[in-house]
């Protein structure tokens, strides 16, 4: 494995313009983070990539702070099962979860298209009120900004969170052992197919929906009920695969799963099999993977089967060993190694 | 999901693998032609089910890989004239061309857009009467019907700002080429179900005679694939030669004949350069006279455009089934799903991509 450069040497070199792929949550992804962002931004907390950072503003909350900020651009803005208001306050709520936080506040920013309807608007305004209130969040401030008619699909909103801390655990790849189990809340890949059905018409001959939601109470009852969580990571692009590598690839771990338990709608297993899309590429809004020790799975599983968000939860798979940052799923004939989205989900031809 | 999981059963698709070990005695090498079937041979790790007498190559059967470089480059050429939208199927966005890929030219401010049916096209060029729309009509004999159909009602509704780019490679002159090289050693065929569902397999006994081989018809589920391997092996075994029909819920000898018709209405049969290989004579297809109104390399006027693929690139002979991926010095190393220097190593149906993805553990660059 160390004798394979697996980061391209010059892999921004390769594009002199941002392309759609730098965006689809996979290595082009990563790379464009890590050769810009991180670059500029970059501090010892980030090592980890995590989905939120963890602050300790001296007497503020007795375990500090978690801080995250995300933006969100979806076309169309509303489909089967969410709209992009209910992304922006579930998905920041969601990241904020995932470093095991209860959030708190959030700020809101609105980018809006010259012509978008007043009517459109409310209705997403609403729904982020709902969603707001779902999760316990206040949105305490926030910005807009209207452009061009064509500068932009409607609508985008960037929120970022601050959410409060009531535990000790360094949730995060670093926390990750041998011997973990490798848990996942539920079935994986509907937001991907329900978005692109949505916005390219396709029929399925079910509406499949998508599985935005907030993520908050699951993973709060597994940190109160005294699970010690090792790492957290919301599924969003690139999928689970994406997820899993990450982790993998962080924390220096071997992580084994077997292909067939993880649950996956048959619509939407459909739908891959029609697009050529493997479904642990495909993205989602409302799912999770958690690292926990294997002794305590059972208990983690059980309490999340408590909240309807996270009822089809199961173990996929364990963490078998340290050393190599690589995620390995057990196929019919032996073992393959999985990547993470290169770039785009692109269907393919035939 | 019925017709899937019925044919993803570990058990039995391992059983059928004992089958064949127990049945192979000599060396073989069967390669299959098909960028579907090479994927799930990948995904599902059914090569590693294989005896180690038993070898599979995989051949060019993914049309990604195989559109040469220049048609790459007409194709961003076209792309970027003022006033057209490019329409594509997604894997082709990121074939590497000579110096570009479509997705770097819709960055550039091209309109390329991915879509799933030559039709969504011919849709697109209707609502759009100022621009000019071209298809990028690329793929095997099983894409080529709804391509032909895609010219036909364009024809039909006077549509006349729709064009296509055609890049269509058969595969029987395919397999003839790669048993007509002094080095080739693939001793039976898989043949691709989905191509075989179009045109029947009559032009497939005539191959098995004249190379004196079995070929075998197969699907894309695991199970499929391991009773064609077994149907193979057993053939050359007995020395049977002829084909085999293992996909008969689909494939039918004399195939889809409708479908041939629109084809061969629209389409006629022209030497083509395949990626990697080079020209083979009567492989692909082209617009018949009649519908040259409809060909965007003549309305664009990109024929001239030539290119020279990479020096370094050995996609090749990974098509050729002369070497594996891994036998390449560039796999992993200068050669990425990130930067790739040949189209196998683009589409995930593309040989070095699906090595790439799921193999490079076992597996060390040049081994």
């Amino acid at each position: 494995m160390s004798d394979l450069n697996l980061s391209c040497p010059t892999p921004l070199a390769r594009y002199p313009a941002v392309v759609m792929a730098h965006g689809g949550g996979g290595r082009l992804m990563r790379d464009l983070i890590e050769g810009v962002f991180v670059r500029a931004f970059g501090s010892p907390r980030d090592a980890a990539l995590h989905d939120a950072a963890s602050l300790d503003p001296a007497g503020t909350a007795p375990h500090g702070l978690a801080f995250t900020t995300d933006a969100y651009v979806v076309r169309p803005l509303f489909f089967p099962g969410g709209n992009i208001g209910e992304l922006a306050i579930y998905g920041t709520a969601n990241d904020l979860a995932m470093a095991g936080a209860r959030p708190r506040w959030m700020s809101a920013a609105f980018v809006l298209e010259e012509g978008l309807s007043i009517a459109t608007l409310l209705r997403v305004v609403e729904a982020m009120r709902k969603a707001a209130s779902d999760v316990g969040v206040e949105v305490v401030t926030g910005d807009t900004k209207v452009v061009e008619r064509g500068r932009c699909d409607g609508m985008y909103i960037t929120t970022s969170g601050v959410g409060v801390l009531s535990h000790d655990l360094p949730i995060g790849p670093a926390a990750v052992c041998q011997g973990d189990a490798v848990l996942v809340s539920g079935d994986v890949g509907r937001h991907g197919i329900a978005v692109m059905a949505e916005r390219e018409g396709f029929q399925f001959g079910t509406t499949i929906q998508s599985d935005c939601a907030p993520l908050c109470a699951p993973v709060l009852d597994l940190v109160t009920g005294g699970i010690e969580v090792h790492c957290l990571r919301d599924l969003t692009r690139g999928g689970l695969a994406s997820a899993l590598v990450e982790i993998a690839e962080a924390a220096r771990v071997t992580v084994a799963f077997q292909d067939q338990s993880v649950p996956v709608d048959q619509a939407v297993r459909g739908a891959c099999e029609l697009l050529g899309f493997d479904p642990l590429h495909v993205a989602n809004e409302g799912r999770f993977v958690a690292f926990v020790p294997e002794p305590q799975s059972e208990l983690a599983l059980s309490l999340l089967r408590r909240h309807p968000v996270s009822a089809g939860a199961v173990q996929i798979g364990t963490v078998r060993a340290t050393g190599e940052g690589i995620v390995l799923a057990e196929t019919i004939g032996g073992e393959r190694p999985l990547d993470m989205l290169s770039g785009e989900l692109l269907p393919r031809i035939c | 999901m019925k017709f899937v999981e019925e044919y993803r059963r570990p058990d039995e698709v391992r059983s059928v693998a004992r089958a064949l070990a127990s049945v192979a005695r000599s060396s073989w090498t069967i390669m299959e032609v098909c960028g579907g079937q090479t994927h799930a041979i990948i995904r599902f790790g059914l090569d590693q089910l294989l005896p180690p007498q038993v070898t599979l190559v995989h051949g060019p059967g993914c049309p990604v890989c195989v559109t040469p470089i220049e048609l790459i480059d007409r194709a961003i050429a076209v792309a970027r004239e003022r006033n057209v939208i490019f329409c594509s199927f997604g894997d082709m966005l990121r074939v590497p061309g000579s110096s570009a890929d479509l997705m770097a030219a819709r960055a550039a401010g091209a309109d390329v857009r991915i879509v799933y049916s030559p039709l969504d096209a011919v849709e697109i060029a209707r609502a759009n009467p100022a621009k000019e729309i071209v298809f990028f009509a690329v793929g095997f004999e099983t894409t080529a019907p709804a391509n032909a159909g895609a010219v036909q009602i364009a024809r039909a509704r006077g549509i006349t700002n729709f064009t296509v780019l055609v890049s269509h490679v058969l595969v029987p002159p395919a397999i003839r080429a790669i048993m007509d090289a002094p080095d080739s050693a693939v001793n039976a065929f898989l043949a691709a179900g989905h191509v075989c569902t179009v045109t029947g397999y009559e032009e497939y006994e005539e191959l098995a005679d004249r190379y004196h081989m079995p070929i075998v018809v197969a699907g894309f589920e695991p199970l499929d694939i391991m009773l064609a391997m077994l149907a193979c092996v057993e053939a050359l075994e007995g020395g049977e030669v002829g084909v085999q029909n293992r996909y008969a819920r689909s494939v039918r000898r004399e195939g889809n004949p409708p479908a041939m018709q629109a084809v061969s209405n629209v389409f006629e049969t022209t030497d083509r350069k395949w990626r990697g290989i080079g020209m083979i004579p009567g492989s692909g297809l082209a617009l018949r006279p009649e519908y040259a109104d409809f060909d965007a390399e003549r309305r664009f006027g990109v024929s001239d455009i030539l290119a020279e693929e990479s020096m370094v690139c050995m996609s090749g002979k990974v098509l050729q089934g002369l070497i594996r991926p891994t036998q390449c010095p560039a796999f992993g190393t200068q050669c990425t799903p990130e930067n790739p220097l040949g189209a196998t190593m683009v589409s995930s149906e593309g040989a070095c991509s699906a090595y790439y993805r799921y193999r490079r553990v076992q597996v060390r660059p040049g081994s």
